[in-house]
Parts: C-alpha cells; sequence; structure tokens
C-alpha cells in the first residue's frame, strides 16, 4: 500500500495529464466527426446536421448514445474472441499513441528518449486490429477489405517513415519534447527547410488512416464496409473512434515533427509579439458569434444549449487571457502553447476533410502503385537529399539559407525523373503486351 | 535490482517451449512460429547480459537477430505459400517428397 | 518494488503465451498469443532499459513479421487443417527430450550461481554507465562505427530475402 501511494505521488503529474488526454481526445474525436459532416456538408452547398442541437453540436453526443443501446450482432460463424478483442486491440492502439504527444512543454504523459519511434509502433500495431477483425467475421468481404487495408497500411508505413527520418536528421533526436526544442533553435519549422518530406508525410498520413482517396477498403460502394460490414453498435464505434483517434494521432505527429509544435508562428521573432493575444481575440470572437446566433435559434432549449457553448468559450478565452497578468506569467507559453498546438492539428485535420471532398477515389492497384513506385523511392531520395544538405552546412560550412533550397531543387528534379521513368517502363509494358 | 538469473530462467523456459513446438507440432507454419519463440528466447538472453555487463554488444547483436529473423520468416513463409499451392497440405508429415 | 511487479508480470505473460502458441488448435489463435509473447518480451527489454531495442522489437517483430504471419495463415486458410491430428508421432519422446534439456540448462544456471569447479560466478549489475546521451545515440555510434561491416551485410540479407520471398511467392517465375 505504501509503495502504491509512494508511485503515485511520484508519478501524479503524468498521472494528471493522462486522465485529461485520455478525457478530451476521445471528445475531439467525436467532435471532429461532426466537424467532417459539417465541413462536407458546406463543401457540397448544404447544411449538415442541425436539428440535435444548435447546428448540431450535441450530434456526437446523439449519435454515441444511439450507438450504446444498438442491439450486438455477432454472426453464428464467427470466431468469438477475436471477434470481440479486434475493434479493442484497434482502439488501444490509437489511444496508447496519446501518451507520447507533447501538447505543451510540460503537458506530457511519457517524456520517452525514442517517443517518435513508439507512436510509430503502436501505430503498426493498430494494423492488427483490422486484420484480424475481417477475419474474425468469417464472410468474404471482410476479409478481402482487412487484407487491402492491412496491405496499404504497411506498404504507406515505409514511406511516411522515411519522411519521419528526414524530419529526424534534421531534429537530431526522438524525443517529441526536443524534436520541438530544436525547431525553436533552428528558427524554422521543418515544414519549410525539408518540405518534400512533409508533402510525403501528408500523403502518407491521408493513406494510412484509410481516408479518402485512399478508402477503398473501407469504400461504402465497393465493398460494403470492408473489414467492418459485421460489426454493429457499440464495437463499430469502438473502429470509427480508432479511425478518428489515428486522424488526431497522425495530425499531432505531425505537428510536432514538422510544423513546430506548441510554438506560435514566427516564434523567434519579437517582432511578431502581438500574436501572443491571437488565442484570447480568437475564442472573444466565438463568443460573441455564438451570442449573436442565440436570437437566430428556434425554441429555448437550442437557445440555452448555445448560451452554455457560448459560456465555455468564454471561460476559455479568460483562461488564456488570465496569463497575461504578471502573478502567471510562467503559465503563459504552456497555456498558450496548447492552444496553438491544437489550432495547428485542427488544421491539419480540416487538410484531411478539404482532401476527402474533393478528390475522387483511387483503385486499389493504383494505390499500391504511388505507394511502392512513387512515394518510397521519392522519399529514400529526400532522405539522402537532406542528409546531404545537413552534411554540406555542418561539415562544408555552407549556409543554411543555400544548403537546402538547392538540396529542394535537386529533389524535386529526381522526382520529375522518376515519374517520367514510371511513365515510360508503363508505356513499354503496355506497348510489350499489346 | 533483479538478478540476471531471472532473466536467464524466463529466456530458458521460452527457448524449451519453442524447441517443443518445433518437434512437436505438424502444422508447418505454427513450427515457424515456434522458431521464432526460439529467436526470442536467445534474445532475451542477449539483452539482459548486456544489462548487466554494462555493454551494449548484446543489443547490437539482438539487433541483427530480429533483421535475421524477419528475412527468414519472410522466406520460410514464401515457401510454405509455394509448397501449398502445388501439394495442397500445410502438415510436416506429408512433405515427404524426397523420402525413399 | 516496482520493477519487481513488472518483471513477474511481463515474464509470466511472455511464458504463458509462449506455452499457448504451440499448444493451441487453431492457427490464427496461436498468432495472436505469439503476438502476445512478443509484446511481454518488449515490456522486458524496457524494464532492462533497452528502449530502442523495445521500440524495434514492437516495430519489426509485431509490426512486421507476425502481420505477414497472419496474411499466409489467411491466405491458406485451411478449415479442415482444424479437425486433423495436431501433435505428431514423436510427440512423446520430444517433450521427454525437451525436459531433459531444461534440465540441463538449470543445471549449468545453478551451478553458475554457486561457483562451481572452473565455472565463472554470474556478474552483478554493472554500474550504469554515464550515458553519452541515451541509449539509442549509442546504438548508433555503435552500429555506424564498429558494426558497420555486419549492419551493410544484414542489408544484402535484407535485399535477397526480399528477392528470394518475391520469387517464392510468384505463380510463374
Amino acid at each position: 500500500m505504501q509503495a502504491v501511494l509512494q508511485f503515485l505521488n511520484a508519478n501524479m503529474w503524468p498521472l494528471i495529464d493522462a486522465l485529461v488526454i485520455v478525457g478530451v481526445f476521445p471528445l475531439m474525436a467525436g467532435y471532429v466527426v461532426l466537424l467532417e459532416r459539417k465541413v462536407m456538408a458546406d463543401m457540397q452547398a448544404r447544411l449538415g446536421p442541425m436539428r440535435v442541437g444548435p447546428h448540431g453540436l450535441l450530434q456526437p453526443l446523439a449519435d454515441a448514445l444511439k450507438l450504446m443501446i444498438k442491439e450486438d450482432i455477432i454472426p453464428e460463424s464467427a470466431d468469438r474472441i477475436i471477434f470481440w478483442m479486434a475493434p479493442v486491440l484497434s482502439v488501444t492502439a490509437g489511444m496508447l499513441a496519446f501518451a507520447a504527444i507533447p501538447i505543451g512543454p510540460g503537458f506530457l504523459i511519457a517524456n520517452m528518449n525514442v517517443g517518435l519511434l513508439f507512436i510509430l509502433a503502436v501505430s503498426s500495431m493498430g494494423i492488427f486490429g483490422i486484420v484480424l477483425g475481417g477475419w474474425a467475421s468469417n464472410s468474404h468481404y471482410s476479409l478481402l477489405g482487412a487484407l487491402r487495408s492491412s496491405a496499404q497500411l504497411v506498404s504507406y508505413e515505409v514511406a511516411v517513415g522515411m519522411a519521419m527520418v528526414s524530419g529526424l536528421l534534421l531534429a537530431g533526436t526522438l524525443s517529441m519534447k526536443d524534436i520541438v526544442a530544436a525547431q525553436a533553435e533552428k528558427g524554422m519549422w521543418f515544414a519549410f527547410v525539408a518540405p518534400v518530406g512533409f508533402v510525403i508525410y501528408l500523403i502518407g498520413s491521408v493513406a494510412e488512416t484509410n481516408r479518402a482517396p485512399f478508402d477503398l477498403p473501407e469504400a461504402e460502394s465497393e465493398l460494403v464496409a470492408g473489414y467492418m460490414t459485421e460489426y454493429s453498435g457499440f464495437r463499430w464505434a469502438l473502429y470509427f473512434l480508432a479511425e478518428y483517434s489515428n486522424m488526431i494521432v497522425v495530425a499531432s505527429v505531425a505537428t510536432t515533427l514538422f510544423l513546430g509544435g506548441w510554438m506560435r508562428p514566427f516564434a523567434s521573432v519579437h517582432a511578431f509579439d502581438f500574436l501572443d493575444f491571437v488565442p484570447v481575440l480568437f475564442m472573444l470572437g466565438v463568443t460573441g458569434y455564438c451570442l449573436y446566433r442565440i436570437p437566430k435559434q428556434t425554441g429555448w432549449d437550442q437557445k440555452f444549449i448555445l448560451a452554455i457553448f457560448a459560456g465555455i468559450c468564454f471561460v476559455i478565452a479568460a483562461a488564456l487571457g488570465m496569463v497575461f497578468a504578471p502573478p502567471l506569467a510562467f503559465l503563459k507559453v504552456p497555456v498558450l502553447g496548447a492552444f496553438w498546438f491544437i489550432a495547428k492539428v485542427m488544421g491539419y485535420v480540416y487538410v484531411f476533410l478539404w482532401v476527402r471532398f474533393t478528390f475522387p477515389r483511387y483503385r486499389f492497384d493504383q494505390l499500391m502503385r504511388l505507394g511502392w513506385h512513387f512515394l518510397i523511392p521519392l522519399s529514400i531520395v529526400n532522405v539522402m537529399g537532406v542528409a546531404t544538405a545537413l552534411v554540406l552546412h555542418r561539415q562544408a560550412g555552407w549556409s543554411s539559407w543555400v544548403a537546402f533550397p538547392v538540396l529542394l531543387v535537386v529533389t524535386i528534379l529526381l522526382a520529375f525523373w522518376l515519374v517520367r521513368a514510371g511513365e515510360r517502363r508503363d508505356q513499354q509494358a503496355a506497348r510489350s503486351a499489346a | 535490482m533483479i538478478p540476471v538469473s531471472h532473466y536467464i530462467v524466463v529466456s530458458l523456459l521460452l527457448f524449451t517451449t519453442g524447441v517443443i513446438g518445433v518437434l512437436t507440432r505438424r502444422n508447418v507454419i505454427i513450427i515457424l512460429m515456434s522458431i521464432e519463440l526460439i529467436l526470442n528466447a536467445v534474445n532475451i538472453n542477449l539483452v539482459a547480459f548486456s544489462h548487466y555487463l554494462g555493454n551494449l554488444n548484446g543489443q547490437i547483436f539482438a539487433i541483427f537477430i530480429i533483421t535475421d529473423a524477419a528475412a527468414e520468416a519472410a522466406v520460410g513463409l514464401g515457401i510454405i505459400i509455394a509448397f501449398f499451392r502445388n501439394r495442397q497440405t500445410l502438415q510436416a508429415d506429408e512433405m515427404d517428397l524426397l523420402r525413399w | 518494488m516496482m520493477d519487481q511487479v513488472l518483471f513477474y508480470f511481463f515474464a509470466g505473460l511472455a511464458v504463458l503465451s509462449g506455452v499457448l502458441v504451440v499448444t493451441v488448435r487453431n492457427a490464427v489463435h496461436s498468432a495472436v498469443f505469439l503476438i502476445t509473447s512478443l509484446l511481454a518480451t518488449a515490456g522486458l527489454y524496457l524494464t532492462l532499459n533497452a528502449e530502442f531495442l523495445f521500440v524495434v522489437q514492437i516495430i519489426l517483430y509485431v509490426g512486421g513479421i507476425m502481420v505477414l504471419f497472419i496474411f499466409v495463415i489467411m491466405l491458406v486458410n485451411l478449415d479442415v487443417a482444424l479437425h486433423q491430428v495436431q501433435f505428431n508421432r514423436q510427440t512423446w519422446v520430444a517433450g521427454l527430450l525437451s525436459i531433459v534439456l531444461l534440465t540441463e540448462l538449470l543445471a549449468a544456471l545453478a551451478l553458475a550461481r554457486s561457483g562451481g569447479p572452473g565455472m565463472q560466478l554470474l556478474p552483478a549489475p554493472a554500474a550504469t554507465a554515464a550515458s553519452l546521451g541515451g541509449n539509442t545515440e549509442q546504438i548508433g555510434m555503435l552500429l555506424f562505427q564498429n558494426y558497420v561491416i555486419p549492419f551493410e551485410l544484414a542489408s544484402i540479407l535484407l535485399l535477397v530475402a526480399l528477392v528470394g520471398a518475391v520469387v517464392m511467392g510468384k505463380k510463374r517465375i
């Protein structure tokens, strides 16, 4: 008993951080679902969910309640234990990755020396949730969808890993906290120093999370629902939660590695210090907009819920504003940093949603060809390019403003050459087959 | 502090379990999985000694063993698939083409 | 005390899953238990301060090799295999010999602990060396300075295995 109390005392802050993160991020994943529906509606010139709560704000709660009270159907010849275990494995892998993600300088559950590799490792465990779920359903659609999905995940994992390596070369460390510190030291986000790596990571992460245009394994018109066909009710909700948690994890890794983590834009330029007021002004703006929309709601319950939402936004704005008072100045970087981090993650997630509703779906062989024939060679070339630039900068003394752009041009030229070589090979194959 | 003999006992138990699996099961895929268990047990032994001797050579050796296990599993499974296409069986007792 | 709890948890899980790997009838269940055993081994590496090996084990072994195994098991899925005899004719002899092997190894271990004739005593835990920047950096330094030739050979081995697996898997060479 004594040892347990001692353990709790020594690890108090990580435990509190863990409770906050585990409590907040699933809720955030649920609201990303609502955000996706509203953004989809906006891009399709309609309104989206408006009925459940003002502007559909309570839709995720209604969905969660519906899924929880639905009947739990298990196919008769399914393997019961693995059928039960597969969604749990997916969700566990998705949630476990949150342990290594830094939302602020001290706001981190586990400061591991190998934090980035840990997230990569845990994401590769999520593949099992898909494969075992598809197999345990004992249905051809599910098995095919699961095999296709896991083949896609494994293929793009290589490209994503190499893109992370190019970012790591610049950071010099695997610990997530130190990667952001390295970006602060360098003065520029790594997305601008190694843009090819960032773009490869963007494309690869869209494929990693089974999102459109790479979502053939779960496309409704092709394979019913792929590996999720036989799952209903709460088990399906777990898979869904796992997918959206994966999106948030991938966005957080991209933010930490390429977009500067919790730093505000132009963190080292003091002329832009007025940007520190942007969080407070943004939240005050949201509060004002909610108050403006209150009279236009129909029914007192919608007005009431919107008023509560406006109140929550005002409390957040006040919390963000309080750190400007001198006694609380030590909280300035963590609290404002949390806002910038969440803003960047939401921006990255918005790019995911934008891409989903813009591009048509890739066929599976086109998808695999993109991964193996284009992205992997490009990511290898990118790693070599970044390494050469670093060597030129550190050993040969070139200025980093010269070395990195030169190598960027070389990498892009090699990328074009790769695409042309691929097209020539396809033409030759078509000619020899005809 | 946990004495190194505890880790050696764990490694021995896993090794023996793997050996029993290789010698006893008929399904070749499970035989391959038992071989992975054996390699895993050896890895535990190496890493335990690396920790207790303050030396990183054991961990480097373990990394190379993991790499080799990956290569061997890939080629072994390719062979199993090729054999399955020809003979439609996965039982080690029935893979007796070379017996007189 | 925490490290003892962790050690016994991971060690017990590894050994129990290992026994279940060689015992269960269904190949997919066997693969799932092997995944559990490998994860428990990764936990054991973490208790030994080998954090790079912990992540490498999960990424390569669990996320790579076991995915390969599960793919192949699903591709050659035989329902009839579930009803066939699982253990071959030499089971009893093999079991006996394995017990003999285990006894021999445990005896060697016991002799080493008590310092029998000609045996070196097991090492006491060495003082943790001042880390020049953590486990990963040290392994990186060693791999690229002292062990660069095995490193390059391992990459050639992986290339050979890649070509071999693709050739073995093709329907017409």
